[in-house]
């Protein structure tokens, strides 16, 4: 069922390779990639979008420019609030983005990540590579279900987990 | 969560014979050798995982000297899951979200194109 012209869920891949740091997220999305970088550069256009919905962005500090610094807080309805920040490394128009990535909630533990977008067709592919401190640090997300298709008995934890959520 | 505890539970998770092992403990309790059966592993070599899962909080251990039975602990899982489940929701929204704010972007765009060449059309 993909009717012409219906919005397609975008399909996110990601890529971890057993004894690195690093974790690879690549997704396609249908528009121009000065468009895409643009998203990405604009502290108005950014709050729209990073993030899950029932959170809503704060901009802190957002300097796009290769030295930059960026500081964003999500708030949920409760009034709970997550910090993230960082600085940009190097921002390439429109091909690249180098910069720091820490949670402010897990002080400490920071990220390098780069994300480059490449034009496929009219489409922008767009590949976020999240370097981490450690192998820990990163086997941490992954052990704990970060990708799909684990192997079975990480799905059936993953499957364990979802009951004792419900409180089951 | 403290960041250390964290770490220690990351660290825990992070080899599928432990992760097995909490599988094989969500269906009940179970004693080391009954543990150490599925796995080609000496009781030595389950112990030692079974130590790393404990010092994590991530299991316990019954004081019955008979058999001691191993058990599930379910709640530091619950705090590591909650907090990386988030890591993939995350991004997973963010870029849903990106295309719904791109597919916008770009209408507006097509739209102001159209009103400069109607006004073009106009001089």
């Amino acid at each position: 069922m993909n009717a012409k012209g219906a919005t397609t869920m975008p399909k996110t891949e990601y890529t971890i390779e057993p004894g690195k740091q690093e974790l690879i997220s690549t997704v396609v999305l249908d528009a121009p990639r000065e468009l895409v970088f643009k998203a990405y550069t604009d502290p108005d256009i950014f709050v729209r979008w990073w993030g899950p919905s029932r959170y809503e962005n704060k901009v802190i500090k957002y300097d796009s420019r290769s030295g930059g610094e960026w500081h964003v807080i999500q708030r949920g309805a409760d009034g709970s609030e997550f910090g993230f920040r960082g600085v940009n490394h190097d921002v390439v128009a429109p091909e690249r983005i180098c910069q720091t990535f820490e949670y402010l909630g897990v002080p400490g533990h920071v990220a390098l990540q780069t994300a480059t977008f490449e034009p496929v067709g009219n489409k922008t592919k767009i590949v976020a590579q999240i370097v981490f401190q450690s192998v820990m640090d990163r086997d941490g997300m992954v052990a704990s279900g970060m990708r799909d298709g684990a192997d079975e008995s990480m799905e059936r934890l993953a499957a364990v987990l979802e009951e004792l959520k419900k409180g089951k | 969560m403290a960041a250390d505890q964290l770490s220690v539970t990351f660290a825990a998770l992070a080899d599928p014979t432990r992760r097995a092992i909490l599988a094989r403990l969500a269906n009940g309790e179970a004693s080391v050798t009954e543990l150490a059966k599925p796995f080609d592993l000496s009781l030595p070599g389950i112990s030692k995982h079974l130590k790393v899962l404990q010092r994590a909080g991530l299991i316990t251990q019954g004081r019955n000297a008979q058999w001691r039975p191993c058990r599930l602990e379910v709640g530091r899982l619950r705090e590591a899951s909650e907090w990386v489940g988030e890591y993939r929701r995350f991004w997973d929204e963010s870029f849903q979200r990106l295309d719904d704010v791109l597919q916008e972007m770009i209408k507006e765009e097509k739209t102001d194109e159209r009103k400069r060449s109607d006004h073009d059309a106009e001089d």
